[in-house]
């Protein structure tokens, strides 16, 4: 099976405090530690899985600039076959539409029979995937937990309310945006990523890719970004404040007032 | 003028989910003096039931009927749609597990401008529709500008407009189910998985000593199970937590785990995601410990402290031991 995963750099909300900049126009971008989209992760080591249980290639593409090779050397040391950084000065600003439309054209240059996505990338809407699936004419799932390959179509779980799973049948080719928790991905250390330093990452351009000006970059985008400014304050938490032990004493206190201490 | 608007009606079991009232509410913060239709998508008896329940919320409300759409599959509901909606339009959906499954592509079937999990809409001006997003879990709002000259699909948070209490309208009821044609699909829907009800219900306890992220690493739950049992309480967590195996999903709060109502909750280590607060249902006494002192978590919580989870915990399951060992005597 020929798998393509479609993934993002983005600022890791683990390892860093999102906070506006001086100018309030933006998110501080100084200093912030950026890592692979965790639901891409696990997409990418799902579409691993599915290789390894019935052959195939795995590749794994982005569409961004130079700062972006980090994340596809990283999951060429997960074990992907091949890696492609989309680039191209002309697709900045791209909304989501454009950003699908740059894939579509990728996908057509190519013979993918799963395209795979992360379900939502941190500032991002839960929409490429089925955007693109749209413009390819593929059937799209979201919130995959499960996929079993059967012959010519998958058999798949979508995470639903509760908890619960809503089991489905889906013809290939399709794109499906893939839960975390669907599986354990593998671990990558940075000797991993220095054994592949020297693959060579293919950067096609949007005239390669024969995609047209009109249907991403920033004069193609019907939705943009106008700033970021800061979330309203809700009623706001009392805080303790002390040493450990005051806290600890206040919080029991409150605790027993209210039910919580037995 | 404003573009004719359609909400599109979630339904179970024959009742409108909260999201239709709560479409309409959105409907209104883009033109109070517009009337939106609602589109009601189904078969049989439930969808007669839930277009009754629609009606008392919309004037209008388009009856779509067909068995294939008996359970909701979102590639024939967008192709319903596709084909009734006309051009143009705004289409306000919940974004919830269906409404991300059916609307980005529904955007691009219509041509038309997607904006998604919308949490405030500041209204239109000039063909420019202005809408209030969160990022980063929260962590910061944006405000984005969607080009509604071909129309927009905009997801909508479920909980964000607060619908306004009115009387029924007693709408009129359309019935489209022959534009919508006939239906098939590359995806078919097979049965639903109910989830497994776990070692221990984390909806019958009144305390819940609840961990996210901050808890690191897979040993320190032991840490949260500790303060539980001091306290006569379960441990439940948030997503990422069961992502990485460290306790079951039925150990989940959230919208895609357990909705539950306890007195007390501690959220440890918790940042407080839309989803994650989606499941606490009744107003607890919420107790927020978060080292992040911008943590989302702390707008809702009653009492906050900003502190290592992993030095705190432990510290406080001692103090209520020994609070103990004095009363008992």
């Amino acid at each position: 099976m020929e798998i393509l995963v479609c993934a993002r750099r983005v600022p890791d909300t683990s390892e860093n405090e999102i906070t506006l900049n001086a100018a309030g126009n933006d998110i501080e971008r100084d200093e912030l530690v950026y890592s692979i989209n965790e639901p891409d992760n696990y997409a990418v080591e799902e579409a691993l899985q599915i290789r390894d249980r019935v052959g195939g290639n795995v590749t794994v593409v982005t569409v961004g600039g130079d700062d972006d090779e980090e994340i596809l050397r990283r999951e060429l040391a997960m074990g992907a076959n091949r890696a492609v950084l989309i680039s191209d000065d002309a697709f900045a600003g791209s909304d989501g539409r454009g950003i699908a439309a740059v894939l579509k054209a990728f996908v057509e240059k190519g013979q993918y029979d799963l395209i795979l996505t992360g379900v939502q990338a941190e500032d991002g809407g839960a929409q490429v995937g089925g955007m693109l699936a749209a413009l390819l004419d593929y059937p799209f799932a979201s919130l995959v937990n499960s996929i079993q390959v059967e012959d010519g179509k998958l058999k798949i779980s979508r995470e639903i309310e509760g908890g619960n799973r809503e089991i489905n049948e889906i013809d290939l080719p399709c794109v499906l945006s893939v839960q975390t928790g669907i599986n354990e991905p593998r671990y990558v250390g940075m000797r991993g990523i220095r054994q592949v330093a020297s693959v060579e990452i293919p950067t096609p351009n949007a005239t390669e890719l024969g995609i047209d000006a009109s249907v991403a970059g920033e004069r193609a985008a019907k939705v943009k970004r106008l700033d970021y400014f800061a979330p309203p304050v809700g009623k706001g938490a009392v805080m303790l404040e002390g040493g450990t032990e005051e806290i600890s004493d206040r919080l029991i206190a409150l605790l027993a007032e209210k039910g919580g201490v037995r | 003028m404003t573009p004719r608007m359609f909400a599109y009606i979630v339904h179970r079991g024959g009742v409108a989910d909260d999201s239709a009232a709560e479409l309409a509410a959105a409907a209104r913060q883009i033109d109070g003096t517009a009337s939106p239709t609602a589109i009601v998508c189904g078969w049989g008896a439930d969808l007669d039931a839930a277009c009754e329940s629609a009606r008392a919320i919309y004037r209008e409300v388009w009856k779509v009927a067909n068995p294939a759409l008996a359970y909701a599959n979102a590639e024939l509901n967008r192709q319903t749609l596709v084909r009734v909606v006309p051009p143009n339009s705004l289409v306000l959906v919940p974004h919830n597990h269906f409404g991300i499954d059916l609307a980005p592509g529904l955007a691009i079937k219509l041509n038309a401008a997607f904006v998604s999990d919308a949490v405030g809409i500041e209204g239109l001006v000039g063909g420019q529709l202005k809408v209030i997003r969160q990022e980063f879990g929260g962590q910061v709002s944006a405000h984005v500008g969607c080009d509604i000259s071909s129309g927009a699909v905009i997801n909508v948070r479920p909980g964000a407009f607060k619908p306004e209490p009115s009387p029924p309208v007693a709408g009129g009821v359309v019935d489209k189910s022959a534009e919508a044609g006939a239906l098939s699909a590359r995806r078919r829907y097979v049965e639903t998985v109910v989830a497994d009800s776990g070692d221990v219900d984390i909806t019958k306890y009144s305390v819940l000593v609840s961990i996210g992220r901050g808890i690191q690493e897979k040993e320190n739950v032991a840490m949260a199970q500790e303060l539980a049992e001091a306290l006569g309480a379960a441990v439940s967590c948030s997503r990422p937590v069961v992502d990485a195996k460290w306790l079951e999903k039925s150990r989940q709060v959230g919208s895609s785990g357990k909705t539950v109502k306890p007195k007390v909750y501690l959220a440890c280590g918790i940042s407080g995601s839309f989803q994650h607060l989606a499941g606490i249902k009744g107003s607890p006494f919420i107790v927020a410990i978060n080292k992040n002192p911008k943590a989302p978590i702390f707008q809702v919580a009653d009492v906050g402290i900003v502190a290592d989870l992993l030095e705190f915990l432990p510290e406080l399951t001692n103090r209520i031991r020994e609070g103990h060992a004095v009363s008992a005597k």
